[in-house]
């Protein structure tokens, strides 16, 4: 495990916890054990065990302990036009450990003809700085072209970054034809990188969005009607369809709708490798809201894709992450002030888009999914940390309570109830899109590299001691199958005779050929070489056993063609 | 219906004279079955005596009393039907300044030889080119050339301003209801889907039927190279880099893109099972989405791709592919049966094989069409009929009537009713034939069908009244053919539309302004908005956002429930800037 620099050495060495009386809960299974952590890293698990004098001990008394929450989606201190969202790092992943999340995936988005390298060290400056807790990052690739090919290479190889992210919306700006993400996930199948792709039909947005503005629709109603699901179901299908071709791992972030959720868990059933991310606020609420007629609440909730208006969404998300047809949650945290979100006061393109949601995450799926009785405790953990876990590359260091694992956990209270409201949670935006909802479970104690965060209701965090954790390329969750499939998909081309018929005379200057490449045919001269000999690369094309009608009947060199040009070529017979 | 704007020289029935009788026919439309008798003069079915189908059979009919000079035809009992309308037919597309083998003359008498009586053919303008010099090029040879009626599909080769005109033009005055667009093609016809969204508003506008070629261009083009780049060269590179998931793709996007515009979409050439599917989900959820099946796909399968005979392999080139799944043409039957998939066209395009050894080094260069005129109709028989899949009414709907409803001929093609024209067939449901290259119309070498057996033809053909394939034996006169022309706004694709169009009109909600602080954007933006449009937004013109603490919340609806605490005018904010902005409040 190859710390990055100054964060080589961790800073909380003195700090021995022993947890008593718990029932630890992996995805796989649950059982009561006690904990013994020591320098940020689980060193025991068991009955009765032996453990230095002086050591706190924290008694759970049965309560479920499980691996500290893995937000795989979170947008912290991220630029926008001259502003920045006002949940910086600091802020960001205080709110995340209130909430039982002890690692955040941000996101790195470069402006588009910018170096992916310098905003990835600039990103990482500022989460050094100020993350209270470990995290990583995902790199956004606006554009492509061979610069960059090269950047996400290294990013790979030596920064420790598995997972990039490109965009089928936001046209003219981060939007990627067809050709470039069938080359980009190309590209990332080789590397060993996930695809991670923002789907929605960019072009039928911009024009959806035109015409709402035209018909006088300027308010953040108009966010939602421009950008109607099946857009994004229609660039799932997309996604998938480019994956499947290039065999590259793909995972949807940001999975808002039931049709797009539908076309994810299809293309599952028809073996696709695909991850579906729900986000906080799809599972939680949904895009009702956008209709209020208070401005600054309905542009809170203005997220692309926005938030579905059928309001039995959240219940069929929540099912099918239940069901494991959807991988893993993320919160897409990345909040804006009233006043920013005014900047589209009069036209709801220009509204920042982004809604909070990493502190009510792992509450809200509690509440929505297990004490519905949807999804079990085992679940839970697979889909709050376990699985992001596995596709970051980074099981079992996180997402598991197993010795050697880094000590992130969190003990678990299934009974408390609290309401959510702006007025008491730890972002700094003004409005929180689960405003007055009531949920279920929280954590008690939350321990976040062998260190407590929280107890007894108080938060105590430091700025700076979140370290990077690198990806490695390749996570077997992923790329087990596609290395398989990659062996068996192997094309072969059928060895025949030549074809030594006559040619028809064409002209490649008009109408051009199908083919992209300018490579122009070696038919170029239409003569024909009445001497060439059947030639064949797999020997005798005749078979041994009874000839089949498609078998070609190898002409003898220097056999004369007898029908005249244009007439029947009988070279090759008729079958 | 009849004489509505039969084209110049071609508005007299050729043979006024003709006068027949088709005694003893049980009549099968698309909704019943009947027996009946039925009399033609003057190309147009004038009267048919109608008796109940519990009659006991053979009817003489003693009633209709008929003119002197009248031919009677006995039917014997044997099936009347609609004659077939093929709505897919490439008769004059250029591939590489090459023609298709089969022209207007040879294509249309393979039609008459398997019982179709109307065409609809494909004009294929090039980039470029005008559409309408291209639709007048394409009618010139084929009222010289064509035997039988036809009509005409326009396609766009691409998207600008000068070819809305002409599209207006060929809507309004020259009979044409639809137009088709291709999302394969890249670099040539392929149009982005921006384009599409373009094309399809406006086409909606003119009342007309978007034909899609769905196959998704982009990711054909990158395969293509992969697998020439992999030394795969000959016909089995084809459907390898246009694999099936590529054709549901575009199926899918065409069909949301059809959505949102409100636009009824037909899917030309469903060759693959995921493709259907796709149709099949859209249309349970409501969408407006015609399929056409053809007959290449209903009776053969992409298996022949890896023949090790090249210019059998070559044969079977088209686009979208056949699909290697050797199930497919028996699940398309099914759908189509179930009324799922609504038409079957045969994109009948046939080059040589001197032509298609263009490709013979390259399998993107093979002229892409295969044959299936001829044997459309008996190989729906054959594999949905005489299966047991589907009865013959919906024989009838999905070889002529649904073809006439979705392109606006009904009734005057498509259907055995006074005052139709008379294309008719007697149907032979027990004939069985091989088909063969030897034995076909087509001038093809190629049979893509060769060998297979099919029960069902045609027993006699009439065309505007008069006899052309009797027998076996083809009679017919080039040029007899007559351009029809169709009306826009065809019932069955646009009536659901137009109470589409008044219910979805939406609205925006009705606020107060937004009168808290804005933040100060950087003037010089460097996010460009999403909208295509080039208009700047209204924020960005207003002064710095200094606020206004006397401005009075203006609403236009007076007073709202949640509009909780209207700020009153001169409400002191307290809040200091940048910090919580609690003008519209909390809730």
């Amino acid at each position: 495990m190859s710390y990055q620099g100054k964060k080589n050495i961790p800073k909380i060495t003195s700090d021995r916890l022993l947890i008593k009386g718990g029932r630890i809960v992996n995805d796989d299974q649950s059982f009561h054990a006690d904990i013994y952590m020591e320098d940020g890293l689980i060193k025991q698990i068991g009955d009765n065990l032996i453990v230095p004098g002086g050591v706190k001990t924290i008694e759970a008394n049965g309560k479920m302990v499980i691996p500290g929450g893995i937000d795989i989606h979170t947008h912290f201190q991220m630029p926008y036009r001259g502003t920045t969202t006002v949940d910086d790092f600091s802020q960001g992943t205080k709110a995340a450990l209130a909430g039982g999340t002890t690692m955040i995936v941000d996101h790195v988005i470069p402006e588009p003809g910018s170096s992916l390298m310098e905003s990835y060290d600039q990103w990482r400056q500022w989460a050094d700085e100020k993350a209270c807790c470990d995290y990583s990052l995902h790199v956004d690739i606006t554009h492509w072209n061979d610069s960059v090919k090269q950047e996400v290479d290294n990013l790979i190889k030596e920064k420790g970054v598995n997972s990039f992210q490109v965009y089928m919306a936001y046209k003219d700006y981060y939007q990627m034809t067809n050709s470039e993400l069938y080359e980009v996930f190309t590209f990332l199948a080789e590397r060993g990188g996930i695809a991670q792709v923002h789907a929605e039909n960019g072009e039928i947005i911009a024009e959806e969005q035109a015409r709402m503005l035209q018909m006088g629709i300027t308010g953040p109603e108009g966010h939602v009607l421009s950008r109607p699901e099946e857009l994004e179901a229609e660039a799932v299908f997309r996604a998938i369809t480019i994956a499947s071709q290039t065999n590259c791992p793909l995972y949807v972030t940001r999975v808002m709708s039931k049709s797009a959720a539908d076309i994810i868990s299809q293309a599952r059933k028809k073996g696709n490798v695909v991850f579906g991310e729900p986000i906080t606020a799809s599972l939680g609420t949904d895009g009702t809201h956008y209709w209020s007629k208070n401005w600054a609440k309905a542009a809170s909730f203005v997220t692309s894709p926005p938030l579905s208006p059928d309001p039995t969404t959240p219940d069929y998300l929540n099912t099918l992450l239940s069901s494991g047809d959807l991988s893993v949650t993320g919160s897409a945290h990345c909040t804006f002030s009233v006043s920013q979100k005014a900047i589209g006061k009069d036209d709801f393109t220009q509204i920042p888009e982004g809604v909070n949601g990493v502190e009510e995450r792992m509450s809200l799926i509690w509440d929505k999914a297990v004490t519905t009785g949807k999804m079990d405790e085992n679940m839970f953990v697979a889909v709050t940390s376990t699985n992001a876990a596995k596709i970051l590359n980074l099981y079992p260091r996180k997402g598991r309570i197993a010795v050697g694992s880094d000590a992130d956990l969190v003990i678990w209270d299934t009974d408390s109830i609290r309401t959510i409201t702006a007025k008491t949670h730890n972002s700094t935006a003004e409005y929180n899109v689960f405003e007055g909802m009531e949920l279920r479970g929280a954590p008690l104690v939350v321990i976040c590299q062998g260190k407590i965060i929280l107890e007894d209701g108080n938060l105590h965090v430091t700025s700076g001691v979140g370290r990077f954790i690198p990806c490695s390329a390749f996570p077997d969750f992923a790329y087990k199958r596609v290395k398989a499939r990659k062996q068996l998909a192997v094309l072969r081309a059928v060895p025949r005779g030549m074809y030594d018929g006559p040619v028809s005379e064409f002209s490649m200057s008009r109408g051009g050929t199908p083919s992209a490449s300018a490579r122009t045919s070696p038919t170029k001269q239409p003569v024909r070489n009445l001497h060439q000999s059947g030639f064949s690369l797999a020997g005798n094309p005749a078979p041994c056993g009874p000839p089949t009608p498609d078998d070609i009947p190898i002409r003898p060199a220097g056999r004369r063609i007898v029908v005249p040009p244009g007439g029947r070529s009988n070279i090759t017979s008729l079958s | 219906m009849s004489g509505t704007g039969h084209q110049g020289r071609n508005s007299l029935p050729h043979l006024t004279s003709e006068r027949l009788l088709i005694k003893g026919g049980r009549v099968v439309n698309d909704d019943q079955s009947l027996y009946a008798d039925v009399y033609i003069e003057d190309g147009l079915i004038k009267c048919s005596m109608i008796i109940p189908l519990s009659f006991p059979h053979p009817y003489v009919g003693e009633n209709l009393v008929v003119p002197g000079g009248v031919k009677v035809i006995e039917a014997n009992g044997r099936m009347v039907i609609p004659g077939g309308i093929d709505v897919d037919t490439c008769f004059m597309k250029p591939f590489l300044g090459t023609q298709p083998v089969d022209d207007f003359l040879q294509g249309t008498k393979a039609a008459l030889a398997g019982g179709t009586t109307m065409i609809i053919d494909h004009v294929s303008p090039q980039p470029g080119d005008s559409l309408l010099e291209a639709f007048e090029r394409w009618q010139e040879a084929a009222d010289k050339k064509a035997c039988c009626d036809y009509s005409l599909h326009v396609d766009i080769p691409q998207w600008n301003e000068s070819v809305k005109d002409e599209l207006e033009l060929l809507v309004q005055e020259k009979g044409i209801n639809s137009f088709q667009v291709y999302m394969a093609y890249k670099d040539l016809y392929q149009m982005s889907d921006s384009e599409l969204y373009e094309a399809f508003s406006f086409l909606k506008q003119l009342g007309a039927v978007v034909l899609v070629h769905a196959e998704n261009g982009d990711l054909i083009a990158q395969e293509q190279r992969k697998i020439l780049g992999m030394g795969i060269t000959g016909p089995e590179g084809h459907p390898l880099s246009r694999p099936e998931e590529l054709e549901a793709e575009a199926v899918f996007r065409a069909i949301t893109l059809g959505n949102r515009v409100n636009c009824p979409i037909y899917i030309t050439k469903v060759m693959s099972k995921s493709a259907a599917d796709t149709i099949t989900q859209a249309r349970r959820k409501g969408c407006l989405v015609f399929g056409e099946a053809i007959t290449a796909s209903l009776a053969t399968d992409g298996s022949h791709y890896w023949s090790k005979n090249w210019a059998k392999a070559a044969a079977y080139v088209t686009s979208p592919p056949l699909s290697p799944d050797p199930t497919t043409p028996d699940h398309l039957h099914t759908l189509l049966a179930c009324g799922d998939l609504q038409v079957v066209g045969s994109a009948h395009c046939t080059y040589s094989t001197s032509q298609k050894a263009i490709g013979k080094d390259d399998f993107t260069l093979i002229p892409e069409g295969t044959n299936g005129v001829e044997e459309r109709m008996g190989f729906v028989w054959d594999k949905a009929v005489a299966m047991g899949k589907m009865d013959e009414n919906q024989f009838v709907a999905v070889t002529s009537t649904n073809a006439a409803k979705i392109f606006n001929l009904y009734p005057r093609k498509g259907r055995i009713a006074v005052g139709s024209d008379a294309d008719i067939v007697i149907w032979d449901p027990d004939s069985v034939k091989t088909i063969s290259a030897k034995l076909q119309q087509s001038a093809g070498e190629y049979n893509i069908f060769e060998g297979l057996e099919c029960r069902g033809g045609p027993a006699l053909v009439l065309s505007q009244g008069q006899v052309v394939y009797e027998e076996g034996k083809l009679q017919v006169q080039q040029g007899t053919g007559r351009f029809i022309p169709r009306k826009h706004f065809p019932d069955l694709a646009y009536q659901r539309v137009k109470f589409r169009n008044q219910v979805k009109g939406k609205q925006g909600v009705i606020r107060g302004m937004y009168d808290g602080p804005v933040y100060d954007v950087v003037p010089t933006p460097k996010y460009i908005t999403p909208s295509p449009s080039a208009k700047t937004s209204p924020t960005s013109h207003q002064p710095p956002p200094i606020r206004n603490l006397h401005q009075s919340n203006f609403s236009l609806s007076g007073a709202q429930i949640d509009d909780n605490m209207p700020r009153r005018s001169g409400h002191r904010i307290v809040a200091p800037p940048g910090g919580r902005s609690n003008i519209t409040s909390l809730g």
